[in-house]
């Protein structure tokens, strides 16, 4: 599955994925100096180690990345996997339709609901995981001592490494049918209690099962820039008789701002990339009513029940909105007057 | 560390308040105890859930009947459904798989990582730009699931283990860390060797990747825990559920409740717990990611932040 690109370039902030830094300007740069004068086969020649160097990796991005770019072209067909034994084959043999499943689109009951939960997931994360890593990370950094805060952020990272499969069993031991909270309920004569088939709590759920995972993962950047921060800033704040919460709206938020921009337009550019994985795991227990993103709806049209040609259709609106989501997100972060993006 | 704070801070080594700069107003009694018990709480919210599971993986059916489901207070620790689990069937076919792709597919995934890495690390090689221009440019877009899966179809990986390593194998997020930090080794010591007549490969491998453990460790447990963590592949590559690694068992064992092939006679005659297995499958698939990832931790940071955020 290839992940959907969340990413931009702006010339402006030098970063990895720009190329390297320009010599600083003093100091004439070897290679980039006879680069003009060697002609490109000895130059060739001469870094042929490092091109072999690349090609392994080059050669799956292109075979996995870059060909499947042309595969989109079943979007445009009626595509028919039965047609011959092998997916190249069936595309070239398969009949042209024009823009047909687009036209479809556009009256598909179905893909509204999936673009409608998409968006209302996308906003229930913003609005409710988002600031948690940012809140952590402040009390996280509160506390002085190392040891305890080495031993706490072991404990917060943890779960960003369990698997969606394992996070969702977890809370389906805890808040199911079957799990432990129902489970203490009903030893006191309660009503039965499950979390994990509510369509209506759904989002939430997702929501609720994000933070559990990633919240804490999403703290080590907030303290980074946290840690960035002269001492001296809070000393002189103090000294001028700010207290702790002045201190910290006055200097620790104000330094976390860039960090803030940056992810929040990571997010807004991931916004149609809801939970792909964790909703599929989860769908059958909710129904697609509540559940259908767009992400599922191509796996259940496209590969479920065959429609190649018509999920197809629907990833390419999906990438393209996708990219454009990006790209006005970054823009945006300029206007705000943030460096905004490069990459994750 | 306290050392270093009184360098840094003026404030007295020792004590609990030496940690403190002196500027800054002592903490009271009660903000320091409402701190501390919601930092036990917020810890306990990722904890507790892993030790039930744990504990009620190794409790006997007895105990977990006693308990009406979930077991919290150990009691008479039994290792039988793990015995049963991995002496052979479904479970211990999964597992074995999920260890062979991780294993192979991390070394794979580094050897090429590396390799790429490094090979656009050096200033002002031929043709560097263009490259890490289309390898970047696939983080912009994705070519969508239905295509990927007819391309992985059509070359024929369907079916094969290579379908699980192979179209997840590189991850450009990964090279470009890897890569920001072997163009941060010093190019004196990378000169040097070239003066004594050391190749790319040597200097690869006997200056830069030695400088660069702890780069190394954190992208390689990236790589792990993604193969190890990895169910989708598998659901749609594979057909046959003899195939099937340890995720994709674990979600038809718990998540859809069925019974694991082979064990089911022992369960319905009582011998074993239903629910014991199931959390027993999900220790094992727990084991290896909480017994990996404090080891690198204490490099998370710099991993993240050499190639990412630059705060």
């Amino acid at each position: 599955m290839a992940a959907h690109g969340t990413t931009d370039t702006h010339p402006a902030r030098p970063d990895v994925t720009a190329a390297p830094a320009p010599p600083p300007p003093r100091t004439p740069a070897p290679r980039k100096a006879d680069a003009a004068r060697v002609p490109l086969r000895h130059r060739l020649r001469r870094d042929r180690v490092l091109l072999l160097m690349v090609l392994p990796a080059l050669l799956l991005l292109l075979v996995f990345n870059y060909v499947p770019l042309f595969g989109n072209i079943v979007a445009f067909q009626d595509y028919d996997p039965y047609i011959a034994d092998n997916a190249f084959r069936a595309m070239s043999q398969s009949p042209w339709i024009g823009f047909e499943h687009f036209r479809h689109m556009l009256d598909d009951r179905l893909f509204w609901q999936a673009v409608r939960n998409t968006l209302a997931i996308f906003a229930i994360q913003l609005a409710l995981f988002f600031p948690v890593p940012i809140a952590l990370a402040l009390f996280v950094n509160s506390f002085v001592r190392p040891r305890v805060r080495a031993v706490a952020q072991a404990i917060l990272y943890l779960p960003h490494f369990f698997s969606w499969v394992l996070v969702i069993t977890v809370f389906q031991q805890m808040f199911g049918g079957a799990g432990l909270v129902a489970q203490v309920l009903r030893e006191r004569g309660h009503e039965g209690f499950d979390l994990m088939t509510d369509p209506g709590l759904f989002k939430f759920l997702l929501t609720f099962e994000m933070i559990w995972k990633d919240a804490g993962w999403g703290v080590i950047v907030f303290l980074a820039a946290l840690a960035a921060v002269s001492p001296d800033l809070y000393e002189a704040a103090a000294m001028d008789g700010a207290n702790r919460r002045r201190r910290m709206w006055h200097i620790q938020l104000p330094a976390l701002r860039p960090v803030v921009a940056l992810l929040l337009v990571l997010q807004v550019g991931n916004a149609l990339t809801v939970g792909f994985e964790q909703i599929l795991l989860q769908r059958a227990a909710v129904g697609a009513a509540a559940s259908e993103v767009l992400d599922t709806y191509v796996w259940n049209t496209g590969l479920d029940n065959g429609n190649f040609g018509y999920g197809a259709a629907i990833g390419i609106v999906k990438g393209v909105f996708g990219l454009l989501l990006v790209l006005g997100a970054n823009k945006a972060a300029h206007l705000m007057g943030e460096q905004g993006v490069y990459k994750r | 560390m306290s050392a270093l704070n009184v360098l840094n801070f003026g404030i007295k080594p020792g004590s609990r308040s030496g940690l403190r700069p002196v500027w800054e107003e002592p903490p009271t009694r009660a903000g320091l105890a409402a701190k501390g018990v919601t930092l036990t709480l917020v810890c306990l919210a990722v904890l507790f859930p892993v030790w039930v599971v744990v504990v009620t993986s190794l409790s006997s059916v007895r105990t977990i009947t006693d308990a009406g489901g979930l077991v919290v207070v150990p009691r008479g620790v039994t290792f039988l459904h793990y015995q049963e689990l991995l002496s052979g069937g479904q479970v211990s076919r999964a597992a074995l798989v999920s260890v062979g792709v991780t294993v192979f597919g991390t070394l794979f995934s580094m050897v090429v990582s590396v390799l790429c890495a490094y090979g656009l690390s050096r200033p002002g090689s031929v043709l560097h730009r263009p490259i890490l221009l289309v390898i970047v440019a696939t983080m912009f877009f994705g070519a969508g699931l239905i295509p990927t899966y007819l391309v992985v179809q059509g070359i024929g990986l369907t079916d094969t283990y290579l379908a699980l390593i192979l179209p997840s194998a590189v991850n450009v997020f990964n090279i470009l860390v890897l890569r920001a930090f072997f163009m941060g080794t010093a190019q004196e010591l990378v000169e040097s060797a070239r003066i004594d007549g050391a190749g790319d490969l040597r200097i690869l491998w006997r200056i830069v990747m030695p400088l660069s453990r702890a780069v190394l460790a954190v992208i390689t447990l990236f790589y792990a825990v993604g193969y190890w963590s990895a169910w989708f592949n598998a659901s749609i590559y594979l057909s046959d559920p003899e195939m099937l690694p340890l995720q994709n068992v674990m979600q038809q064992l718990v998540l859809k409740q069925q019974k694991p092939t082979g064990l089911s006679q022992a369960i319905t005659t009582g011998h074993l717990s239903p629910l014991a297995v199931q959390m027993a499958v999900m220790v094992l698939a727990l084991i290896p990611v909480a017994v990996l990832a404090p080891f690198v931790q204490r490099h998370f940071k710099q991993g993240m932040l050499t190639g990412a955020v630059k705060g």
